[in-house]
């Protein structure tokens, strides 16, 4: 479903992602760890096409084609979701309109019907219980004086509603209490199948003892320094990121293999 | 694709002209200017009067040029054309004796007037160049003591109304546009509602100048009775021309005893292009007098059109515990020039105010929200609040609040709240990766900026509106 070959990228002139390899398939659950600025974000944004950031070398294919002549918006009806780390507020938008726009864009993308606001209202009536989100909610403006929780929520609701191919979740997890953790975790459960794939971004094993991934991969200084299953993500509990920063660089580079 | 590209393939789709037989009267203002309006119009003296006083006043006043933030080259006044009519070929005694043309022009605005098509709940005037060429619903309207007829008709059908009630809001002398105006004034609407009547529909007025040579300066006049409701909208468009066109109209309100007035305009006059090329200027006072204790004024005014906008729909709180509200959204792109506002003056006890505007500037637009909220000595308790946000989208763009507070009442209060924001690349970005497009998104997050004021519109209008400002916002961004 993805293939990253040899990924460089960066902003303004500075080299963030310094030669990623990763693939992806289809019923897969990946997680990617690392220490804060270690490039996970940036890795998460240049799979969604942020257009600050500039792809220098290699390259990124997406059920067989080229994703990064793609824009955002063709990328998300194409079926890439990221969760974001820090959910953007758009005042004066709800929650709800803002939904149903983006559903239905996909539903045209698709060549599908679009719904109208009470065919769609019953819809996210339905994908809410997922995240278990109050009615509440979807009249709100879109983040404006949501908790840090609730925004996180709030994104896995995105997602259950867009029902994405492949969902990048930056750091969900932060900010949430034990709880939370629990309901997004479980909704993120429910909408993983054998036909989507999901690449988890965190910071924390916490996550993976409710999410559990097949594989690890450690990014630090822009490589990924180490790949393993989800043992490795216990490991790394132990030990920290440490251990990974002292290594020599180029020995992160030829871990990357496919 | 370029922001210049996709702003060129961006139409004004009200730009055509109408080919149509038009009786002209010639460039230039003089008093024989005034008398031969006056004989076209087959006006009583009084009026000829009235209009004289004003042109006697205007030939005193300077032109509000240092003021408001805004830049023109002069205005040759006496190139102007003051009437330009279409021809018609007698009074006409129905809506289906109109000029066929006309009929298809105001379709294609969106307003159909034949009885056939006449939009469900709507009552409108529609205004071609200087005069009023028809208006619908009038015998329904009747029934229920409304009156709702072009100015030219009231005129000489009820001249005891307009006499009582013609500049008593603002007055001739008020300002060098309301002067002008009232000097050569040639059409609009009159609206009369009765006492205790609630006007059973939606009244509007549609303001299209065809001719390239003249301005068009008319006049409304609304007044509500004791205890009277009334909701009332008025749109606005012209043809693309690369010269300017002049608009001052004047707009008086007067609300008595108990009475509401809603006063909603989304006006889409011609912008000029891109470089600033053609367009109107639009120079109208409006003003609404709630007379009487208890009454309600509410202007919302949705403003994208225009090369320059001057105008401050005001309200004049006399009657104790009377309201007044402006609501306001004024989009500004390209070479636009925007100096809007209100005026809030508390005459009377416990009066309320309420203001929200919204300034959206793009391109190298120049978008001013000037206001005045004044609280005289006797309005005890009176209280104002005011909020002005302005959004920028780009860098090349200005936008200004020029907040005016003079308070002489001690137990009043008046709160100011401003704030100025950007369109980030991070929220485009959001809403993209939602696969929402740029231009959607843009169009999203504007009018979640302008929801305040949409709520207030009626419900067509609210749709109408946010269409027009994703449409004038097109490619200004990315
Ligand atoms: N917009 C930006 N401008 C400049 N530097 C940035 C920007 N975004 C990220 N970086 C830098 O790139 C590196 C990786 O950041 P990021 O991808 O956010 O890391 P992580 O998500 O792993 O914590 C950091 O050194 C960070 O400072
Ligand atoms: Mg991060």
């Amino acid at each position: 479903m993805l293939e990253i070959k040899n990924l460089h990228a960066g902003i303004d002139g500075n080299e963030i992602l310094k030669g990623i390899n990763l693939t992806v398939n289809k019923g897969e659950i990946h997680a990617i760890m690392g220490p804060n600025g270690s490039g996970k974000s940036t890795l998460a944004k240049v799979l969604s096409g942020h257009p600050a950031y500039q792809v220098t070398k290699g390259e990124v294919l997406y059920e067989g084609k080229n994703l990064l002549e793609l824009a955002p918006d063709e990328r998300a009806r194409e079926g890439i979701f990221m969760a974001f780390q820090y959910p953007i507020e758009v005042p004066g938008v709800s929650n709800a309109q803002f939904l149903r726009l983006a559903y239905n864009e996909k539903r045209k993308h698709l060549g599908e019907e679009e719904l109208d606001p009470l065919e769609f209202k019953d819809l996210l009536k339905e994908r809410a219980k997922v995240v278990e989100m109050d009615a509440s909610f979807m009249t709100r403006s879109v983040n404006e004086g949501f908790s840090g929780g609730e925004k996180k929520r709030n994104e896995i609701l995105q997602m259950a509603v867009l029902e994405p191919k492949l969902a990048v979740l930056d750091e969900t997890d932060s900010g949430l209490d034990i709880d939370a953790l629990r309901i997004v975790a479980g909704g993120v459960n429910q909408l993983h199948n054998a036909n989507n794939a999901v690449i988890l971004v965190t910071h924390y094993q916490r996550l993976l003892d409710y999410i559990v991934p097949q594989f690890v991969h450690v990014l630090a200084n822009g490589r990924i320094a180490k790949e393993g299953g989800k043992e490795l993500a216990l490991e790394l509990e132990q030990k920290g990121y440490d251990w990974l920063k002292a290594a020599p660089e180029n020995n992160g580079a030829g871990a990357g293999a496919n | 694709m370029s922001t210049a590209e996709l702003l060129s393939q961006q139409e004004y789709k009200y730009g055509f002209v109408t080919d149509i037989e038009s009786d002209v009267i010639p460039r230039g203002l003089s008093e024989d200017t005034i008398r031969l309006i006056v004989a076209k119009k087959n006006e009583p003296d009084w009026m000829l009067e009235f209009r004289l006083k004003a042109y006697r006043h205007w030939l005193t006043m300077t032109e509000p040029k240092h003021w408001p933030n805004i830049s023109y080259p002069e205005i040759n006044y006496q190139d102007v054309i003051y009437y330009s009519a279409p021809k018609r070929k007698a009074a006409l005694a129905s809506l289906d004796e109109v000029d066929p043309e006309l009929l298809r022009t105001f379709e294609k605005l969106g307003i159909p007037l034949t009885e056939q098509k006449q939009l469900a709940n709507v009552a409108v005037d529609a205004v071609f160049d200087s005069v009023s060429v028809a208006t619908t619903y009038k015998e329904k309207l009747k029934k229920h003591g409304v009156i709702f007829c072009s100015f030219t008709e009231a005129i000489r059908d009820y001249p005891d109304l307009i006499k009582k009630y013609l500049g008593s809001v603002v007055p001739t002398n008020d300002n060098f546009f309301a002067a002008l105006n009232s000097a050569v004034f040639s059409d609009g609407s009159f609206c009369f509602i009765p006492k205790g009547v609630r006007c059973p529909m939606e009244l509007s007025t549609y303001f299209r100048i065809n001719n390239s040579e003249s301005g068009q300066f008319e006049r409304t006049l609304i007044v509500a009775e004791e205890g009277s409701h009334v909701s009332y909208l008025e749109g606005c468009t012209a043809p693309k021309f690369d010269k300017n066109q002049l608009h001052a109209a004047v707009v008086e309100l007067v609300a008595l005893d108990d009475a509401q007035i809603k006063y909603s305009t989304v006006q889409n006059w011609y912008a000029g292009d891109e470089e600033g090329v053609g367009g109107i200027y639009n120079f109208v006072t409006k003003r609404g007098k709630c007379a009487g204790h208890n009454s309600k004024i509410s202007w919302t005014q949705v403003e994208t059109g225009s090369a320059i906008t001057w105008k401050y729909p005001s309200c004049i709180l006399q009657g104790d515990n009377s309201i007044g509200e402006f609501y306001s959204v004024a989009l500004t792109n390209h070479a636009q020039q925007a100096d809007t506002g209100t005026k809030m003056i508390h005459l009377g006890k416990n009066t309320r105010s309420t203001i929200i505007s919204k300034g959206i500037a793009a391109g190298k637009s120049n978008n001013s929200y000037r206001g005045l909220v004044k609280v005289m000595p006797k309005a005890e308790g009176a209280r104002n609040y005011t909020q002005c946000d302005s959004m920028l989208i780009g860098s090349n763009c200005g936008a200004n609040t020029f907040p005016y507070i003079e308070v002489m009442n001690n137990s009043s209060s008046v709160e100011h709240e401003a704030s100025t924001s950007k369109i980030s690349e991070e929220q485009l970005f959001y809403l993209q990766q939602r696969g929402i497009s740029q231009e959607d998104a843009v169009s999203l997050i504007i009018n979640g900026f302008c929801k305040d004021v949409f709520l207030q519109l009626p419900m067509e209008f609210a749709v109408e509106a946010q269409r027009l400002l994703g449409l004038k916002l097109e490619g200004s961004v990315g």
